[in-house]
């Protein structure tokens, strides 16, 4: 035994490590084991195989092949012959109608760079909302967006001989969101100014896409700023009456704001343009953020009533939750066209656009009020006990303690209804408004020239919405993932 | 919820209702039942002024004259001729029909699709996340307008099914899927065709017989009966003796050319076909998603668990993962169900005659009786939610985990 390492046919050192064998690595092993592991999925991989082969061998000649100046679905065909081309999209009738999809037929198209701008300037609102520890990557990459942006516009306009004025804005936004990027990563506190930017930022969008006087918007502002000033005084009192006092102070400066707004109707007015010639996919957007966010307050509020110990007040939050959550948008939206007028005084005549928003926000407040039910019966029963401990009384508690941990909760409930709700906004073109599927299967469709245009225009349907929703539902997750606080 | 609560004892004054806790529920109450009556009570009177005004009142009677309108897919026997009442259910049992075949088509798919998303398969799991993410994140109103634009533009129009070198033929000669609707065979219903049927359903509650005795000898005995191919036999070899003993009295009517159209056999128009498949493929894209979320909700060593145990992997999926990941996957899946029937509200962007294209669209127009057509609308809607919304508590009752 001692001198076995002298037997010559015993190794002295060890061998070095051999390559696995090459079925068992790099590209090869990855094919097996993913698309090949044993006869079934290797079937399923083949049929998947023919199915994209299939899809694409469709779609790709279409896309390519398309002809994207034309005056009308019979120039297209003609130039397609003309190359001899079997397929081809007639993609003309984007660059012919690319405005009327966006902003509707009666948008003034000198103006065109107002929504625009005020559609550029969402995502400074809401990055200072939505990514908390973050802003800095978060403004570096929409610093690129913005000028991605621009470049494209700039291309656009070259093609088409105008709106070069349009790239300017989100040149000037890009080196904007640049700026705040390089404050942010200095280590500046700037979330609480660009929460100032959240909350001045429904003013602007309205100035910029309404039009008329900066005053009213402004002094609707000022009403606010005062309310809560006076609300923070008045909270002495009790929160009640802090609350009522607000609303006061609110009311007082609002009617004083509109005496004055009325005697200058002309101080910093950008041409007024009505509510009915908002159209396109313009309107869903309109739709889609004012509606989430009115229904966020009267959500917190249904939801905080629906789990209140008062019989009254719990069933009257009942019942309008499970009616409004138990008929179809498309029968309130019937309401907002045809009934609801029958409701207001006599002579009053609201705007249909007004109506389906009370209408739509009413719909979403209901879905809103149930997720954050969730929220708050997901509280530990310790957090409402620990706050009456503290000696808090309920409006208190609520605030301080219970809504900032059940709203965290909610969140990723309330971003699925709210992409849900903007989902839901093309409904209005059953009422015959013209929103995007409006356009499309209105003035677009029925038109002479393009009257046979389907893919062109669904497709590019498609591209507008789906980018916005699954960029919304892809940063819930995100969200859920960073709020999430437990240990696994 | 519990609130912080005065001390009891004190004298009752009326400034307690303000600052007393255990009083100032009441006010609140009571403040919130006044604020509501005024509200309703203020809608109330302008209701009563603006029917005043344009000469109006609230009444049904419209409901018994006669709609004067056609309806083009129908369940039950309607004519113009017959009441608004009549559209109405013609129009409910076409929502039905909607919800129904609906509901079935999303649960096939959804759960195909989900069970695909979880596969070994790279390829097969990238392809059907491309589709549900594709689905969830469009509109439905705008699926519902593509899908019924591939049926008229791709499929073949009636015509083409004719001449010698047709550019369409029929399937089997029995099924013609145009541009226009599908055309199925058609069965006919002849004398002593009833005893069939009733051995059928017989049959049906045979096989739950058998399937209990099964389980029984199963728990007593330990023997496993042969289940799967018993229960075929038991459903179908009473059935197909009785009908070739009463000399066959369930023919089929197949749908043929004649002229410009098929006819004969049932004929299911584009506007449903495309309704219920778009609704159907949407829907199925999230019930994919809670499907998914389901099985990876059941944790791993329920499965290591089970096969230590002793059990085989058909058995942990039918005995353990299965009952599991279904408490997690019901109750959204029954909220799935809901969204689908209401979302068949739609049919009216394609023109299939539901209750929302019968009441709701050409009765209202026609009578302009708005208030009276868009409540009884809604209260449909409502019935049907709030009943299955009660049967899902019941059954999340029945299914929620004991706990001490």
């Amino acid at each position: 035994m001692t001198d076995q390492h002298q037997v010559a046919y015993v190794r002295t050192e060890m061998l070095p490590e051999q390559a696995p064998p090459s079925s068992q690595q790099g590209v090869f092993k990855w094919v097996r084991e993913n698309l090949f592991p044993d006869v079934v999925n290797s079937i399923m991989t083949v049929l998947a195989l023919l199915i994209i082969y299939y899809l694409l061998s469709g779609f790709m000649p279409w896309l390519f092949g398309g002809v994207w100046t034309a005056d009308s679905i019979r120039d297209c065909r003609e130039i397609l012959d003309a190359a001899g081309r079997e397929v081809g999209g007639c993609f003309a009738v984007l660059t012919e109608r690319w405005n009327q999809m966006l902003f509707g037929f009666t948008y003034p198209t000198d103006q065109y760079w107002r929504p625009f701008t005020a559609f550029l300037l969402l995502p400074f609102a809401v990055t200072g909302l939505m990514f908390m520890g973050l802003i800095a990557k978060a403004f570096r990459i929409l610093a690129i967006v913005q000028l991605c942006m621009a470049a494209l516009i700039v291309v656009g306009a070259m093609a088409q001989g105008s709106g070069l004025g349009m790239a300017v804005t989100p040149a000037i936004l890009a080196v904007l969101a640049f700026a705040i990027s390089t404050l942010a990563a200095s280590g500046t506190p700037i979330v609480r100014y660009l929460i100032l930017m959240t909350a001045l930022y429904p003013f602007v969008a309205f100035w910029l896409i309404w039009g008329g006087s900066i005053l009213s918007p402004l002094f609707v502002m000022i009403g606010l700023i005062i309310g809560y000033l006076v609300f923070k005084r008045g909270e002495a009192f009790g929160f009640a009456a802090g609350v009522a006092l607000g609303l006061v102070a609110t009311v007082i400066v609002w009617i004083i704001g509109g005496q004055i707004a009325g005697l200058a109707p002309d101080f910093l007015a950008f041409e007024a343009v009505r509510s009915r010639d908002m159209g396109g996919f313009m309107l869903n957007f309109i739709l889609g953020t004012v509606c989430v966010s009115l229904s966020l307050p009267i959500g917190i509020v249904l939801a905080l009533g629906r789990q209140s110990d008062m019989p009254i007040i719990k069933i009257i939050c009942v019942v309008f939750i499970e009616f409004v959550r138990g008929v179809p948008l498309i029968t309130l939206l019937f309401v907002a066209n045809v009934v609801l007028n029958y409701f207001l005084p006599p002579g009053t005549n609201f705007d249909l656009i007004l109506r389906v928003i009370i209408m739509i926000t009413l719909f979403s407040s209901a879905y809103i009020a149930e997720v954050i039910r969730g929220g708050l019966a997901a509280l530990p029963t310790g957090q409402y006990e620990a706050a009456d401990s503290l000696g808090l009384d309920y409006a208190q508690a609520t605030r301080l303690i219970i809504l900032p941990q059940a709203l965290k909760i909610s969140i990723p409930g309330i971003v699925n209804v709210s992409v849900g709700l903007f989902k839901d906004t093309t409904l209005v073109s059953v009422i015959s408004m013209f929103d995007l599927v409006g356009m499309i299967r209105g003035p677009i469709l029925a038109s002479t020239e393009w009257n046979g245009v389907y893919w062109e225009l669904w497709g590019a349907a498609i591209l507008l919405f789906f980018p916005v929703c699954y960029g919304i539902s892809q940063y819930s997750q995100w969200l859920e993932r960073q709020l999430d606080t437990s240990h696994r | 919820m519990s609130i912080a609560q005065d001390e009891p004892g004190a004298q009752f004054r009326l400034s307690m209702l303000l600052n007393d806790t255990r009083y100032r529920g009441y006010t609140f109450q009571a403040v919130a039942l006044l604020a509501l009556i005024a509200f309703m009570a203020y809608l109330g009177v302008n209701l009563v002024q603006n029917l005043a005004a344009a000469g109006l009142n609230i009444s049904y009677q419209f409901l018994g004259e006669p709609a004067g309108y056609d309806i083009n897919q129908r369940l039950v026997e309607y004519t113009s001729q017959s009441t608004h009442w009549r559209a109405a259910v013609v129009g409910v049992l076409n929502t039905l029909l909607v919800a129904f075949v609906g509901c079935f088509l999303a649960t096939v798919i959804g759960v195909f699709v989900g069970i695909l998303r979880l596969s070994k398969n790279w390829l097969i799991r990238q392809l059907t996340s491309v589709y549900v993410e594709i689905f969830r994140n469009v509109p439905v109103l705008i699926w519902i307008l593509i899908v019924m634009q591939i049926f008229i533009v791709v499929l073949p129009q009636p015509r083409d099914f004719k001449g010698a070198n047709a550019s369409a033929s029929m399937w089997f000669d029995a099924f013609a899927f145009t541009g226009r609707g599908f055309y199925t065979p058609k069965p006919i219903w002849m004398d002593g065709s009833w005893v069939v049927v009733a051995v059928f359903l017989a049959s049906i509650l045979g096989v739950f017989a058998f399937r209990q005795y099964a389980k029984t000898r199963l728990y007593r005995d330990g023997v496993m009966l042969e289940r799967f191919w018993t229960s075929l036999g038991i459903l179908f070899v009473p059935c197909l003796v009785v009908y070739f003993i009463m000399g066959q009295p369930i023919g089929l009517d197949y749908p043929a050319l004649k002229g410009f159209n098929f006819k004969g056999g049932v004929y299911m128009r584009n506007s449903f076909i495309a309704l219920t498949f778009a609704l159907s493929i949407y829907t199925a894209a999230f019930i994919a998603e809670n499907v998914r979320a389901g099985i990876l909700a059941v944790s791993k060593g329920q499965t290591e668990a089970a096969a230590s145990l002793g059990l085989r992997p058909n058995r942990i999926m039918n005995l353990v993962i299965l009952p599991q990941a279904l408490r997690v996957i019901i109750p959204p899946l029954i909220s799935q169900y809901l969204n689908l029937t209401k979302n068949s509200s739609l049919a009216i962007a394609v023109g299939y005659m539901d209750l929302t294209g019968t009441l709701g669209g050409i009765t209202l127009n026609q009578t302009g009786r708005a208030i009276e057509t868009v409540l009884l609308l809604m209260l449909f809607y409502l019935t049907i939610s709030l009943s299955i919304s009660f049967i899902m508590n019941i059954y999340n009752n029945a299914v929620k985990l004991k706990e001490r």
